[in-house]
């Protein structure tokens, strides 16, 4: 078979298995989200929080919960960083240092898993475990759980109430994401990815020398890693280590939990609105971005422009035998359309077009599908954006689903545009005035350019993924893209819950005549052409700069 | 104390308690549950897959390893060597070379290993395939391409006193086409195939 047939039939089967999930799984989404039965565990553990499931939230309230218990999770799993050593299965790793435990404390909690240590030789057993794989689901319930609070925004009328946030991040942990984690955890061990508790085991190679084989409970962490969009590798080699990745199955099926709760989302959107055409309107937007990117990725990747990938015949730098590009590729996609940023091939040693997408997906503020949860509310202030734009052009007050989009959400909605943007390349500009960003470049010239520029797009964005070539553990690095990880998460939180909350409060807008049809391709078309100019934009100039530099000259 | 500190106090407080039981319920008891599962259904593949020639622990089929000559950096002209690595097969440190596509060094880097692996095997540079002169993703990577199995057997035969065919045979049994038919790239075991290499040149 044809490397390119293979590749075809693999995005087919990868497709075909998102929309046959898709529907039960959004479906079941939006029941658990508007249920008003709690589970026997849930109660128990509402007990222990103290908390009353059923008591309705305005959004500064629910803002407060979701800040609180981000705060907690930051605060914990630095101290617990700082005090491995005194812990159980340290594997008798250092305290990580102060820079870089803040650094990963909000990398984790913030969905970004950045990583500017590497696990094997850093990170204990109970570190990865209690700490970081926890917030793997809390950071990815979070997400969800906000999204669902702005859907609600437009679901629900004169009421300012969004839902209770515990009640949300609970079922979210317990309904959606353990169910499918623990499934997809015992497929990856069967596909070959360790589960154990065991340190390095030394063994002696048949020519002579001594290999270190390392254990730890790797395939529980890697599932959820891809399924709440986290991403933060057990390895320092993140996916493409063969023991988080075995073979291509486990890699098809990585790149499915990637996607499956953005995509899915669109359907639960659709249905607790009353119109899941609305949601398909939306997944046609993602999945038109998305296509694209890993078709031109894919042909860049196949094509090996660079005078080196030239010279071996092939861009295979940084990439592993049994994946090959195709692979490769539909993996570097379909983690930087999302918030993931695991890899399974590094993105560093792609061609300067297939990297510059990887660069521009996360740009794009990661909503195609984007990751769990912030994809969808990413998306639908994309939307607000876009009907107000439509709205604008034939002279009339724009709605969105009945609700009216007038100065205070457009307000919101481009305040939240904002965020990123000025993190981004206010981070990058700062790294290169100093002396830091020439420092930490691996690469040389408009190369090393990118690697800073990926650095803070990844951060601020919530990906994770880097140009790894990058020298991230300094503690100006540490600090600055902490920074830009926290504020990167929770201020588009507040304009999306503050939006959330002024929708709420409307009185719905009958349908007329002259009311945008926002479930027709027209209005995706509208919606694509909108996130692009908006990126474009903003970040032409500094693409310009990198990968459109080096691939021209 | 006013009432707003009262209050994010409490706030606080169940926001600790609700990390506290999230952690027990994702942290503790669903790493243990798949690890109970793993163990008693996968117990190989959950410990690493193992690989053991007569009876002794010789590394995994999933870690790829170096192939030199005992304390030295030159390849073992006896066995079937792996890609390049950034690490020299060590697990402990995992990784690339992070060298982009049109990097000087990896310009420099790619042109000796064509000259080193075209030299080494008695073939032209011409049919050197790119994953012998490219780093892998994990620096681990256990396989190699059919191709750069192939421009090997020759050496590999001559070296163990073996016939062509017979190595040609051992290469055809450790090669794995892509998963399920259409998942990644054919790829060929080195570990797998040394050690059954090795059991064949015992003979």
């Amino acid at each position: 078979m044809s490397p390119i047939l293979a590749d075809v039939l693999q995005l087919i089967a990868l497709i075909g298995a998102l929309a046959l999930v898709h529907r039960p799984l959004g479906d079941y989404m939006a029941a658990v989200y508007s249920s008003k039965r709690h589970l026997r565990v849930e109660k128990w553990i509402y007990r222990c929080v103290g908390a009353n499931p059923a008591a309705e939230m305005r959004w500064p309230a629910y803002l407060r919960a979701v800040l609180a218990f981000s705060a907690v999770g930051v605060l914990f799993l630095y101290a617990m960083q700082r005090l491995q050593d005194k812990l159980p299965m340290s594997l008798g790793f250092k305290p990580i240092d102060p820079d870089q435990a803040f650094n990963t404390a909000a990398s984790f909690v913030s969905n970004t898993n950045w990583q500017s240590y590497a696990g094997e030789s850093a990170m204990g057993h109970l570190t990865q475990m209690t700490g970081l794989a926890v917030q793997n689901f809390v950071s990815a319930a979070v997400g969800i759980a906000v999204a669902v609070a702005l859907v609600r925004g437009f679901a629900r009328s004169r009421t300012g109430e969004l839902g209770n946030f515990w009640s949300d991040l609970v079922r979210g942990v317990v309904r959606i994401l353990l169910p499918i984690a623990f499934v997809s955890a015992i497929l990856l061990v069967a596909a070959g990815a360790v589960q154990n508790f065991a340190g390095m085991h030394e063994v002696h190679t048949l020519s002579g020398s001594a290999q270190h084989l390392p254990g730890g409970p790797v395939a529980s962490q890697e599932a959820v890693k891809e399924l709440g969009t986290n991403g933060g590798g057990f390895f320092n080699a993140n996916s493409s280590h063969p023991y988080e990745n075995p073979n291509g199955f486990s890699n098809l099926l990585e790149i499915f939990l990637i996607l499956l709760i953005p995509f899915s989302l669109t359907r639960t959107f659709g249905k607790m609105v009353g119109s899941v055409r609305q949601g398909y309107a939306i997944l046609a937007a993602m999945g038109a971005i998305w296509l694209a990117a890993v078709v031109v990725v894919t042909v860049s990747e196949y094509a090996h422009p660079g005078t080196a990938a030239q010279l071996a015949g092939g861009a295979m730098e940084g990439k592993e035998q049994r994946f090959g590009e195709g692979s490769s590729s539909l993996f570097a996609v379909s983690t930087t359309m999302t918030s993931t940023g695991a890899v399974n091939s590094f993105h560093d040693s792609f061609t300067a077009f297939g990297g510059g997408v990887t660069l521009l997906g996360m740009m794009l503020g990661e909503i195609a599908p984007g990751g769990v949860g912030s994809g969808l509310y990413g998306m639908l202030v994309m939307a607000v954006v876009a009907v107000f734009l439509s709205g604008l052009m034939v002279g009339r007050t724009p709605e969105y689903l009945g609700k009216k989009i007038g100065t205070r959400q457009i307000k919101f909605a481009a305040c939240y545009i904002l965020v990123t943007p000025a993190l981004v390349l206010g981070g990058t500009a700062l790294a290169m005035a100093l002396p830091d960003g020439k420092e930490a470049m691996t690469n040389i010239g408009a190369h090393g350019f990118s690697e800073v520029l990926y650095a803070y797009t990844s951060g601020s964005n919530n990906n994770g993924s880097a140009f790894a070539g990058f020298g991230a553990d300094t503690p100006f690095f540490n600090t600055t893209i902490g920074l830009c990880m926290l504020l990167g998460r929770f201020l588009p939180m507040v304009f999306v819950l503050a939006l959330a909350g002024s929708l709420a409060e409307q009185t719905p807008v009958p349908a007329t005549a002259g009311t945008l049809r926002t479930e027709k391709p027209l209005f995706t078309g509208v919606l694509v052409g909108c996130v692009l100019i908006v990126t474009g934009l903003t970040f032409f100039p500094a693409l310009a700069l990198g990968p459109l530099a080096e691939g021209l000259s | 104390m006013n009432s707003s500190v009262r209050s994010t106090g409490r706030l606080a407080w169940a926001a600790f308690r609700a990390l506290l039981v999230l952690t027990l319920v994702t942290g503790v008891i669903y790493p243990l549950a798949v690890t109970g599962v793993a163990q008693a259904a996968f117990h190989d593949k959950a410990n690493g897959s193992v690989v053991k020639d007569k009876g002794k622990e010789v590394g995994s089929s999933l870690i790829g390893q170096s192939w030199n000559l005992p304390g030295s950096d030159k390849p073992d002209p006896r066995f079937f060597q792996g890609r390049p690595s950034n690490s020299g097969y060590d697990p402990r440190a995992t990784g690339s070379s992070q060298l982009g596509a049109s990097d000087p060094t990896l310009v420099k880097k790619v042109r000796k290993a064509r000259a080193s692996v075209a030299a080494f095997n008695g073939v032209p540079v011409s049919v050197v395939p790119k994953d012998a002169v490219t780093g892998s993703s994990s620096a681990i990577d256990p396989h190699i391409s059919p191709a750069y199995a192939d421009i090997q057997t020759a050496r590999i035969a001559r070296e163990n006193g073996l016939s062509a065919g017979a190595v040609r045979k051992l290469v055809d049994a450790h090669t794995d086409g892509r998963t399920a038919g259409f998942l990644g790239q054919p790829h060929v075991n080195v570990l797998e195939l040394n050690a059954a290499l090795r059991a064949a040149a015992r003979n």
